[in-house]
């Protein structure tokens, strides 16, 4: 196990330098110098500061070199610093990070529980009313933008029941209520926008649930547990979920990236504090060091994430403890 | 203990394309200690019989359309679902072709054991443990403690076939359905585990059903044979008078050309009979084996009854009537 | 050879759900075609009141948006817009996909070695932050976007088509073409290739859908050209105004999820038919 980590993170650092390499070269490819946008952002005039500018981010030096210099930045976490908000562009990044993944999960928990729950039940019942509902609602959820079934939860839940907020991630008078009501008060904030993120991936992964469970169903051992006189239901949970459930791990770890990707929509819509409206904000005033930095940054996270589920796969499945 | 008794059963496969006798009327019966082998080639109904015995016919599209499935004063066949769970495992095994793929692959072999001892025997957490260690020894399996931690891929076909057999018998069924439970095995390996099947049926006393398409097996395990021909049984009786006087031509082709009551006869696979068993949906009228039948005359295309020839010893031939099995 | 097998529209037509799939893309492309015969004028002009709501004015039977211009027009000319950058985008990543998949089959070693590196890169790459940042760099052009979109969406096509070739590769009708002292280059454009597209169409056929949400996800953030009428850019404008108006962010909405829906059971479709023996799964 400990052998395989090793070797994953050692394939993992190829990759964060290509992202890295790749990187440096969207900003050659800017139109326009960097500096440019970069020292009207900073609101530097002064031809001297400019020049330190240039110095500073060895725009004077040959491409090869700064190149080398990049990477040896970013290999120290130093993504630069952004002058918008005043602070180095990692802390910017870890500032908005928390929301981010505390949407993420919550999605990610919506998108599993319905989504095994209804690919479980349609594989179960196949051929069936229920089977064709779930289906539909698979294909139809699969197919709507998570930015306009938030809006369209908004719409329903918030503006004309009345039930939960339009946006934001916690009230005002929240804070100083202390820790549970801070919780509850996140939670009530958070419900919309992981319904609109998560929905989507519930219908991925109800559909791949349903073909899985229903290729396990028919295998041997399922007859065998059926032979022992147990319920079907037992025969479903115990022995067929599992091996069903390994095709959705690696999904999993597969869609880490488009997840992500997603939040920053959502984000937007609910007006939720994390890395998406950072990136957003950053998109549209321009702030290049905040843009890329998220970039480099998600990309490892996904790296980290796939190298995780790889490990959870070790222990789900122990025929590839095997090899 | 209670033996196994069909009566008349009867299956249908209700598809799309119309409705496909799968079984018609098979009447077997296995005693408690007894061993009856149902033999025939691939596609006669052998594995559907012993499906439609533990209710686990694949619904849809087949289903029990008539008949009984005695075990002792229960028909089987009629129970609910609900008391058919707590007969399968229990009262009535099975083991199966593959045992490889019979095990679940993403869970350790002992608890696949203890799980049925939870279901029936209302045991706890250890006392399971213990009693499925034993039974792995029972079934002969070294260093059973061990083994019980173990993953079935990391262990023989041989080896899963004894945690298989180790499930079924831990509850001490009276009647155990073996289908096939050699064909995947290598042959010093089927020798073991029929020796390990005769063994525990000798000490635990229950009726064996063993399905296989084996001469050599029947041969060496059954005290009764059932041959069965497109979804009916054709022929009938104890094992010596079928080896030595088989009385359907089916039958005898299966035993070959070979003279009846030699040895060859018996460690013969099935023998070549020409062209092929009908497929459901274009099952001729009459006696389904005709077509390929070089004693068929015209009174064939008439459903002939399963009769007895001789003293316990049944079959369906009009045939078998007129022209005496030695001469043939 | 093998895309035009007979009987394929037969099997292709037996799916409902496909079948329906394709009626709305019918519809779609129908709807892209008479827009400029339909509302001749700039879709994005103001014609009418502000926020009419649908089916009130039979001159705007979609309503009107926030300032007043036609929702139907803008839906009319957004299937251009929705159409082109999905078809190019998944154009452009059936090209790159196909290009690396089968150059990493066809040669091996270091450089199969080397391009499947490349290609986990993209994979890592969370897709709309890359499309966001190619964006914020370059400018939001219709091209831009296209391009962008196409970068990210051909690591699926590329892994594989390197699997249908590796396949492929070996088998006796290559080895004949290489025995009769064929070059390289004609063997895989006249034998391989077309023998490896059919399951690669089917995720071309996705990729446009997914290429449509992630443009109109750029579109919504407001970061497309504001020059051309875009479902998911009408979406996001009446985002503002959903406690009087949430028809104007409902419609566009809606034509989106029927253009996706459409193009995944097509896509469906094309697999069950593509490959008769999954079927019955």
């Amino acid at each position: 196990m400990l052998r395989l980590l090793r070797r994953r993170l050692l394939q993992g650092v190829p990759l964060i330098l290509g992202v890295i390499i790749m990187n440096f070269l969207l900003i050659q490819a800017a139109p326009g110098s960097f500096l440019d946008v970069m020292s009207a952002e900073s609101q530097v005039s002064d031809p001297a500061m400019l020049e330190q500018l240039r110095v500073t981010y060895g725009m004077d030096q040959p491409v090869w070199l700064q190149l080398v210099k990049y990477i040896w930045s970013v290999a120290r976490l130093d993504f630069g610093f952004s002058y918008r908000q005043n602070m180095p562009v990692l802390d910017v990044i870890l500032a908005s990070l928390p929301a981010t993944l505390v949407l993420m999960l919550a999605s990610l928990l919506i998108a599993l529980l319905l989504g095994v729950t209804a690919g479980v039940v349609a594989a179960v019942k196949v051929n069936t009313i229920w089977d064709n509902l779930l289906s539909f609602l698979a294909v139809l959820f699969f197919a709507a933008p998570s930015f306009w079934l938030g809006i369209m939860l908004t719409v329903l839940f918030a503006v004309k029941l009345g039930w939960v907020p339009v946006g934001g991630m916690m009230s005002i008078t929240a804070s100083n209520q202390g820790i549970v009501a801070t919780v509850l008060d996140v939670l009530h904030h958070l419900a919309l926008p992981a319904m609109a993120l998560g929905l989507f991936y519930a219908a991925v992964y109800a559909r791949v649930m349903r073909a899985a469970m229903l290729e396990v169903l028919s295998l041997d051992f399922i007859r065998t547990a059926r032979a022992k006189g147990l319920g079907r239901w037992r025969v479903v949970l115990a022995h067929g979920l599992r091996n069903a459930l390994l095709p959705i791990v690696t999904l999993f770890g597969l869609q880490f990236g488009t997840v992500l990707g997603g939040s920053i929509v959502v984000e937007t819509v609910f007006s939720w504090p994390g890395l998406g409206s950072l990136m957003l904000d950053s998109v549209s005033s321009r702030n290049y060091p905040v843009v890329l930095g998220v970039l480099v940054f998600s990309s490892i996270v996904v790296i980290l994430v796939n190298i995780a589920v790889d490990l959870a796969y070790l222990r789900l499945d122990p025929r590839i403890r095997a090899r | 203990m209670a033996g196994l008794d069909v009566r008349g059963l009867s299956v249908s496969l209700f598809t799309r394309g119309g409705v496909l006798p799968a079984l018609s009327e098979v009447s077997l019966s296995v005693q408690p200690g007894r061993t009856l082998a149902l033999v025939g080639e691939s596609g006669c109904g052998k594995s559907m019989t012993a499906l439609a015995i533990m209710r686990l016919l694949p619904e849809p599209p087949a289903r029990i359309i008539a008949g009984k499935v005695m075990l002792g004063d229960t028909d089987l066949a009629a129970l609910p679902e609900r008391r058919m769970l707590g007969v399968r495992g229990k009262a009535v095994s099975m083991i199966f072709q593959d045992p490889m793929s019979s095990l679940n692959p993403v869970v350790p072999v002992g608890q696949q054991i203890m799980e049925v001892l939870r279901r029936h025997e209302n045991l706890s957490g250890s006392a399971a443990r213990t009693r499925a260690a034993e039974l792995l020894t029972l079934v002969g399996i070294p260093d059973a403690e061990a083994r019980l931690d173990e993953y079935p891929h990391r262990l023989s076909g041989g080896m899963c076939q004894r945690v298989m057999i180790a499930i079924a018998i831990a509850c001490r069924p009276a009647v155990l359905v073996a289908d096939e439970p050699t064909t995947a095995l290598d042959v010093t390996v089927q020798a073991q585990i029929l020796e390990l099947l005769k063994r525990l049926q000798a000490e635990t006393g229950m009726a064996l059903l063993l399905i296989t398409h084996d001469l050599g097996v029947v041969a060496e395990m059954a005290d009764e044979v059932a041959v069965m021909y497109a979804g009916r049984v054709v022929e009938q009786g104890p094992v010596d008078a079928i080896f030595a006087a088989p009385l359907h031509p089916y039958t005898r082709g299966l035993l070959g050309a070979t003279p009846s009551g030699g040895t060859a006869g018996r460690h013969t696979r099935l023998a070549d009979i020409p062209g092929s068993v009908p497929s459901l949906a274009e099952l001729p009228a009459g006696c389904a084996f005709a077509p390929r039948c070089k004693l068929a005359h015209a009174a064939c295309t008439a459903q002939p009854p399963l009769k007895a020839e001789a003293p316990g010893h049944l079959a369906a031939c009009f045939a078998a009537l007129g022209v005496p099995a030695h001469a043939a | 050879m093998a895309v035009a097998t007979p009987g394929l529209f037969r099997r292709f037509a037996r799916n409902r759900a496909a079948l329906l799939g394709l009626v709305i893309l019918v519809a779609v492309i129908a709807l892209a075609l008479a827009a400029p015969t339909l509302y001749p004028r700039n879709p994005l002009r103001i014609v009418g009141p502000a926020e009419l709501w649908p089916l009130q004015d039979p001159r705007f039977p979609l309503g009107t948006d926030s300032i007043g211009r036609n929702i139907a027009a803008i839906i009319a000319h957004g299937a251009r817009a929705t159409l082109l950058i999905g078809l190019f985008a998944s154009l452009t990543a059936t090209l790159i996909g196909v290009t690396i998949g089968s150059v990493a089959a066809w040669f091996g070693g270091w450089v199969d070695e080397l391009l499947m590196r490349f290609t986990e890169m993209f994979q890592v790459v969370p897709g709309l932050v890359f499309v966001l940042t190619i964006v914020s760099i370059l400018g939001g052009t219709v091209q831009n976007i296209t391009i962008a979109v196409g970068v990210v969406s051909w690591t699926g096509i590329a892994r594989l088509t390197r699997a249908e070739f590796l396949t492929l590769r070996d088998r006796e009708f290559v080895q004949a073409c290489r025995a009769m002292g064929m070059p390289d280059w004609r063997i895989v454009l006249a034998e391989v290739l077309p023998n490896a597209l059919p399951p690669v169409i089917v995720l071309s056929s996705l990729a446009v859908a997914s290429a449509i949400l992630f443009e109109s996800a750029v579109s919504f953030l407001g970061l497309g050209d504001p020059q051309v009428a875009s479902w998911g850019r009408l979406v996001g404008e009446g985002r503002t105004l959903i406690r009087s108006s949430w028809y104007i962010s409902a419609v566009p909405g809606v034509a989106i999820m029927l253009m996706v829906l459409a193009l995944n059971l097509i896509g469906d479709g094309l697999n069950d038919a593509l490959n008769p023996k999954l079927r019955n799964r």
